[in-house]
């Protein structure tokens, strides 16, 4: 039931996030969705797709230093309250989310929100009890 | 006026023989008491009786700073611990700094020395000394606060730092004298008049500068935002600290090196090869009187000249020009000496950071600032590629550095290429 996110580390100067960009085209890697954590000085950017292999080898190959997180994404209806109805749960049963980022899927219908947790085992367990939508890794990249 | 009349005016001849007799006697004591003289001087086939004049001193091995770092910390001294009263040292992580003991008669010399450098200023009783070298474990602040108490001086031993303070105390107890690095005072010019305070209008008459390399131009910007008239002061810690060598009121025609406790030498830096008076080169200093920590022959890394012609002042003691490069990678910031192989040795301890890295050494306003570009380890970013652990990392090297270096860097995590490309260690942008 797990995804896999790939993080990659981009310094904080410019042309280094089209860098990333340029090698993932340049491989024909399909971008599910992306989020960017920023500091003052360097940023990670989280990126779920298609490929996560392929994309993990093409950007070391291009010297950015890369890893694979696991994160957890659930579906919910895109509709007001949805995000909230999880983080009740999530609240309730002690689980700490570290971040978190959404996206809606194509049909429009249904928001995907992507949990990274310290223990993603313990949070899916969690979620199927209170019969929230998990989505797995094979169906996301594909979406 | 002069100190020590005595000592400082002796004819050069007797001066010279001063030193002959001095250097024998520190021979024959270092080489019956350091285990590492008795070495390195039968290596070289020498024995303390063979070096009758002062041109036998060439013959003799020197001895580096590597060689200090050899023996850390206590491998070089000369007298056991119980008749030491002082230590001293460099930054640096263990193995990577030097440490410099002292007896009670060298606290006594060192203090009579820098009471020399103090008077050749123009103290007297009447002046007051606002001290903003560095109070510590580097010689600086002690050295000179020992001296200025000697000649009845008042000082205030304000250190570095905390700057606002400092200008309000130069306001409300009008210090005649300022000792400092030359940064330090053009910081302290820039914040006073940012904080609306006529600098020029400060008691101030003169100021006691060194810890750095600094140029005419700098020393020129100091004299006119405090009016004062600024003099160079020389020291080298492993030679003591402060009080090696000093300008006279004659100033700006080169230091005069305290000859009957020191012998300067000039070397050329490739070949070791000695080289006449007069020549730029590194200097190389053999202390004469200290008990603790004698060295001989020490290769002080500083490239400058030796002006031997005879000074208006009086003092027959030779003059060396002031130190405008380094024969090694030494970078002074903010008046403390650092090598890049320290910060290496640190990086080296913290997990996930690859070994690369860039200092890249600036001025903000008057004060010297550093950059310290690191490369995130692969290892490391890919089992825990987080916000958190990175930032953790930014907040362990720029405390290690503090802790071990005393100097506070910008940490800049920076992917693999961007050090690739320039691969440079060490960027200064200084001019001095
Ligand atoms: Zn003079």
């Amino acid at each position: 039931m797990k995804v896999e996110q790939i993080s990659v580390f981009l310094e904080n100067k410019p042309g280094s996030l089209e860098h990333a960009t340029r090698i993932l085209t340049e491989n024909k890697i399909n971008i599910r969705t992306l989020s960017l954590a920023e500091t003052v000085d360097f940023g990670i950017l989280r990126l779920i797709v298609n490929d996560v292999e392929k994309t993990n080898k093409v950007l070391k190959e291009a010297g950015f230093r890369v890893s694979k997180t696991v994160v957890v994404a659930v579906e919910v209806p895109d509709q007001p309250g949805g995000l909230h109805s999880i983080m009740e749960v999530l609240n309730k049963e002690a689980i700490n989310v570290e971040y978190l980022y959404a996206f809606v899927e194509k049909s429009g219908q249904n928001a995907v929100i992507i949990f990274r947790f310290d223990a993603p085992e313990k949070a899916i367990e969690v979620l199927l009890k209170h019969k929230f939508t998990v989505v797995p890794g094979a169906k996301l990249y594909d979406f | 006026m002069i100190y020590n009349e005595e000592f400082e005016t002796l004819p050069r001849e007797a001066l010279k023989a001063l030193q002959v007799k001095r250097l024998q006697q520190v021979l024959q004591r270092v080489y019956h008491t350091v285990g590492y003289y008795k070495k390195s001087l039968t290596a070289a086939k020498i024995s303390p009786d063979d070096i009758r004049s002062l041109d036998d001193l060439k013959k003799l091995p020197f001895i580096t700073r590597q060689d200090l770092l050899n023996n850390y910390p206590f491998g070089l001294f000369a007298v056991p611990m119980s008749s030491i009263v002082r230590l001293h040292a460099s930054s640096g992580t263990s193995g990577r700094s030097s440490v410099f003991s002292y007896t009670k008669r060298d606290i006594e010399t060192w203090t009579d020395l820098t009471a020399r450098s103090l008077v050749a200023a123009g103290l007297n009783k009447n002046d007051i000394v606002h001290n903003a070298f560095s109070y510590g474990l580097l010689p600086g602040g002690l050295g000179l606060h020992y001296g200025i108490e000697k000649i009845g001086t008042s000082v205030i031993p304000m250190s570095d730092g905390n700057t606002k303070r400092q200008i309000l105390l130069l306001q409300d107890f009008g210090p005649t004298v300022l000792c400092s690095t030359p940064s330090y005072a053009l910081h302290l010019a820039e914040e006073g008049k940012a904080m609306g305070v006529d600098m020029k209008s400060l008691q101030l008459r003169v100021g006691i500068l060194g810890g750095e390399l600094w140029s005419d131009a700098t020393r020129d910007a100091i004299e006119s935002a405090f009016g004062i008239k600024a003099l160079n002061i020389f020291g080298l810690p492993e030679m003591m600290g402060p009080g090696i060598a000093m300008e006279c009121l004659d100033g700006r025609r080169g230091m005069h090196i305290v000859e009957d406790h020191f012998i300067v030498e000039t070397i050329n830096p490739e070949t070791g090869e000695a080289l006449p008076e007069g020549e730029e080169g590194e200097l190389v200093f053999t202390s004469l009187t200290r008990e603790a920590f004698p060295l001989v022959r020490y290769r002080s890394g500083d490239i400058s000249r030796l002006i031997p012609e005879p000074c208006r002042c009086g003092r027959t003691h030779i003059r060396m020009e002031r130190v405008l490069k380094r024969s090694d990678d030494m970078l002074t910031i903010r008046g403390i000496n650092i090598f890049p192989v320290q910060v290496e040795a640190i990086l080296k301890e913290i997990e996930g950071v690859a070994p690369d890295y860039q200092l890249i050494i600036d001025k903000v306003g008057a004060l010297d600032s550093v950059e310290l570009r690191v490369e995130v380890g692969e290892k490391f970013f890919s089992e825990s590629g987080g916000v958190k652990e990175l930032q953790k990392i930014e907040k362990r090297i720029v405390k290690d550095m503090k802790d071990y270096l005393s100097i506070s860097p910008r940490v800049k995590l920076v992917a693999p290429q961007t050090l690739k490309e320039s691969g440079k260690k060490v960027i200064d942008k200084r001019t001095i």
